[in-house]
């Protein structure tokens, strides 16, 4: 099929023109994945699977309402295009998604391992518990027995298979010769069940059974939630990973096609639209027209593009479509080569020890030493191995971290569940422990405090009729000044002047013919203005001096409020940008913002950054550049907003999923609070073992009373944990 | 006291069927999307017959 298409395409000049896509993969059923972030009810679940079940080649689409996505089975002929066309029709807003990326189904299915393992624990533990109930309220010989045989029927098995994660993690820890929490735990559950079995076979009094197991229920609650948090952190991460769907068009003897990024070559030639990224570095080889840098150097001018230019991978093409010739390609574009300066800045960082990790430090040797301590004591002075056994595995069971292990991941699911509702999303595990420690806050300009959408400043200044002629000229163009200056003079009230022949030069701006005379809005060296330090756009009459439209980058919402909370709350606030010094000034005024810097380089910002901490600050990063990487990479912590490139939000351990930035200011109140409750939860677990343990040590620890330590503090734990909601 | 080795094997299988029951909703994927199912209910569109597969 691909030699007919080829020869056809010889064989007809006029369709060697037209798009071909060949592909050389045999077709199968397209799973697509769509985004949809705005469904929120009933009705649009109706309505949006209607839409897609309607449309021609598609057999099935379902919509998970918890992650905002539809999955939809369909033939290879259906694009991910036309169903977002589809969606948007409906009033859906709707984004492709990586399949590949998303790869679903292999977390789902650790997901559900662990909520089986707990409901195995759970089963078992409740059974076991209503047997020990009758032996602790008084059932002997032949019936205590019998009990305690059957728990251990039930416990053995159960705990097999349901401490399992318990039991390699510490392995895995104990293999490279290190202790974590898992260690002791691991330990007191074997403990208890060879004590437990060695007394039921000599009709013992006091089994543990039901201890192991409710200690396996809560401890593998803990690592459920957890889990939960996590994964809808990761899910909404891989989400924004796969946004970017990394296609380019490649031009091979006049045919377009569309190639994944990673197939393009050295010397390829790539067609680059208005409003596309960069895939490659290279050389202009046609075209004219306009990129946008912010993302790389944080400038916000648009910078003219001709022919013979070099443009590095990850900027915009604001107007005209533009042929590239590659240089460099995937590892050695430039943007890649800042990854390198990221991982320099990541080696600086100083490695940070969770709070349950220092806790673990501190408990696990504690534990073993007292449990060792109190057999031998008993060995000594009673003689009897079988006592001093027992009392060894109380020992263990009593102070084993129940509740330690779930003071973390309750507080912790608790304050992530409370910031992704107000749109942010927790990345790093430990990013709200080191969020609370913060005491400086530095900003990237460009794209983080405004919203890297120009404005129209001075609209008051032109008369209505030059307004008019610049907002019928504008209304031709996509360009980004072009729609800002089309909105403020529609907002404003003014109708366009009828402009004939009006005609887009890219690269350059619109021109036309007004009642005879020729008019043109765009770059200052076109029409005949003077360009200075501001983003501006000159409207030009025949016969009259060019004039001047000026734009600002709009400041994005809640940015002022956020300084000022920041600001009240003590911290230090450092403005850093790459733009030129007027603009950054202007900004830092209206913000109130004492200390900035201008004209930074990618190294000046880390380089900052990095001076900061070793004078002892902490220091939180906020910024979306390619050029703030580094830096985010080498600050305490780091923001970055979802519109960032992809690799700053890899840098970054929490990202703003909204436009608006008062969330930041919330977050670090709220990381102030769950770092607390963190701290009372282990003060709570330790005053529980400070009062449990003397009596395990002394041989009065029944397991009645292990049961009742256990339960109550991991009930206290969790309820403190709720209080951070 | 005979009244045990019937009872205890009782609510132990009363148990162990919970059990099976709620590794069946596992397995059948029913608590990947629990917010979508709760509103789904509410969807008068398969009232009449079940969605064909």
């Amino acid at each position: 099929m691909a030699t007919q298409t080829q020869i056809s395409g010889m064989a007809c000049p006029g369709c060697v023109a037209a798009p071909v896509t060949i592909s050389a993969e045999p077709p199968k059923p397209a799973r697509i994945a769509l985004s949809l972030p705005t469904i929120h009810c009933q009705a649009c679940i109706s309505k949006v699977e209607r839409g897609l079940n309607a449309h021609p080649g598609v057999h099935n689409a379902r919509v998970n309402l918890t992650l905002k996505r539809a999955m939809i089975d369909a033939e290879p002929e259906v694009g991910p295009d036309d169903l977002v066309t589809v969606l948007e029709a409906l009033g859906f807003e709707a984004h492709e998604l990586d399949a590949d990326t998303l790869s679903a189904t292999r977390s789902d299915k650790a997901g559900r391992d662990l909520l089986m393992r707990l409901a195995v624990a759970g089963f078992a533990s409740m059974n076991v518990m209503l047997l020990s109930v009758a032996v602790w309220s008084g059932a002997t010989d032949f019936t205590r027995d019998l009990f305690h045989w059957i728990s251990a029927a039930i416990a053995l098995p159960a705990i097999a298979f349901s401490a399992q994660p318990f039991f390699r993690s510490a392995w895995s820890a104990l293999s490279v010769r290190r202790l974590n929490m898992d260690v002791p735990i691991v330990l007191a559950i074997i403990l208890a069940l060879i004590t437990s079995l060695w007394e039921t076979a000599l009709s013992g009094e006091h089994a543990y059974f039901d201890a192991a197991l409710t200690l396996t229920f809560f401890l593998l609650a803990g690592r459920y939630l957890e889990y939960r948090t996590r994964a809808v952190a990761r899910s909404a991460a891989q989400e924004l990973a796969a946004l970017e769907v990394p296609r380019a068009i490649r031009l091979a003897k006049d045919e377009e096609h569309e190639v994944p990024v990673a197939e393009l070559a050295v010397g390829d030639l790539i067609l680059v639209r208005p409003g596309g990224r960069m895939p490659v570095d290279g050389t202009i080889a046609k075209g004219n027209s306009e990129l946008d840098r912010s993302l790389l150097t944080g400038e916000t001018l648009p910078v003219f593009a001709s022919p013979g230019l070099l443009v590095s991978a990850g900027e915009v093409n604001l107007t005209g479509p533009l042929i590239v010739q590659a240089t460099a390609v995937g590892q050695d574009t430039s943007l890649h080569r800042l990854a390198d300066l990221v991982a320099i800045s990541e080696s600086g960082r100083s490695r940070y020890t969770s709070l349950a990790d220092k806790a673990a430090q501190l408990y696990a040797p504690g534990v073993h030493i007292l449990s060792a301590l109190a057999f031998v004591g008993w060995y000594l002075w009673s003689g009897d191995f079988r006592i001093a056994l027992n009392i060894a595995a109380a020992v263990l069971i009593i102070t084993c971290p129940c509740a330690l292990g779930l003071a973390v991941p309750a507080v912790t699911t608790a304050a992530s569940g409370r910031l992704f509702r107000k749109g942010m999303l927790i990345k790093d595990a430990t990013a709200l422990e080191r969020l609370a420690e913060v005491d400086t806050v530095v900003f990237d300009k460009t794209g983080t405090l405004t919203a890297g959408m120009p404005k129209l400043t001075n609209l008051d200044d032109h008369a209505s009729s030059d307004l008019s002629i610049a907002l019928a000229l504008a209304q031709a163009s996509a360009h980004p000044l072009s729609v800002s200056l089309t909105k403020a003079a529609l907002d404003a009230g003014v109708f366009p002047e009828k402009v004939s022949d009006i005609n887009e030069v890219p690269g350059y701006g619109t021109e036309g013919t007004f009642r005879g005379q020729r008019v043109r809005l765009g770059r200052a060296d076109w029409v005949g203005g003077t360009p200075g330090a501001q983003t501006a756009a000159w409207l030009s009459i025949e016969g009259q001096p060019p004039k001047e439209f000026q734009f600002i980058d709009a400041l994005r919402v809640g940015a002022s409020d956020m300084i000022a909370t920041l600001q009240n709350s003590g911290k230090q606030i450092l403005l850093m940008s790459g733009d030129v010094p007027k603009a950054v000034e202007e900004l830092a005024n209206q913000l109130g913002i004492a200390d900035w810097v201008a004209g930074a380089s990618p190294e000046d910002k880390a380089l900052r950054v990095q001076a900061l901490t070793q004078e002892g600050h902490k220091v939180l990063m906020v910024g979306d550049g390619l050029n703030d990487t580094a830096a985010l990479a080498a600050a305490h912590v780091s923001i970055s907003p979802a519109t960032a490139l992809d690799a700053a939000r890899v840098a970054s351990d929490i990202v703003l999923l909204g436009q608006d930035m008062s969330p930041i200011a919330d977050a670090c109140q709220v990381a102030v609070k769950a770092t607390k409750r963190i701290r009372e939860n282990f003060s709570i677990a330790t005053i529980y073992n400070v009062i449990a343990v003397p009596l395990a040590v002394a041989g009065f620890a029944t397991p009645l009373i292990a049961a009742l330590a256990m339960s109550t503090s991991s009930i206290t734990v969790s309820l403190n944990a709720l209080r951070v909601r | 006291m005979n009244v045990l080795a019937y009872l205890i094997p009782v609510s132990l299988g009363l148990g162990v069927l919970g059990l099976i029951a709620f590794v069946y909703t596992v397995k059948s994927r029913q608590y990947d999307d629990p917010e979508g199912d709760s509103r789904r209910i509410l969807s008068d569109e398969w009232d009449d017959h079940p969605k064909p597969d």
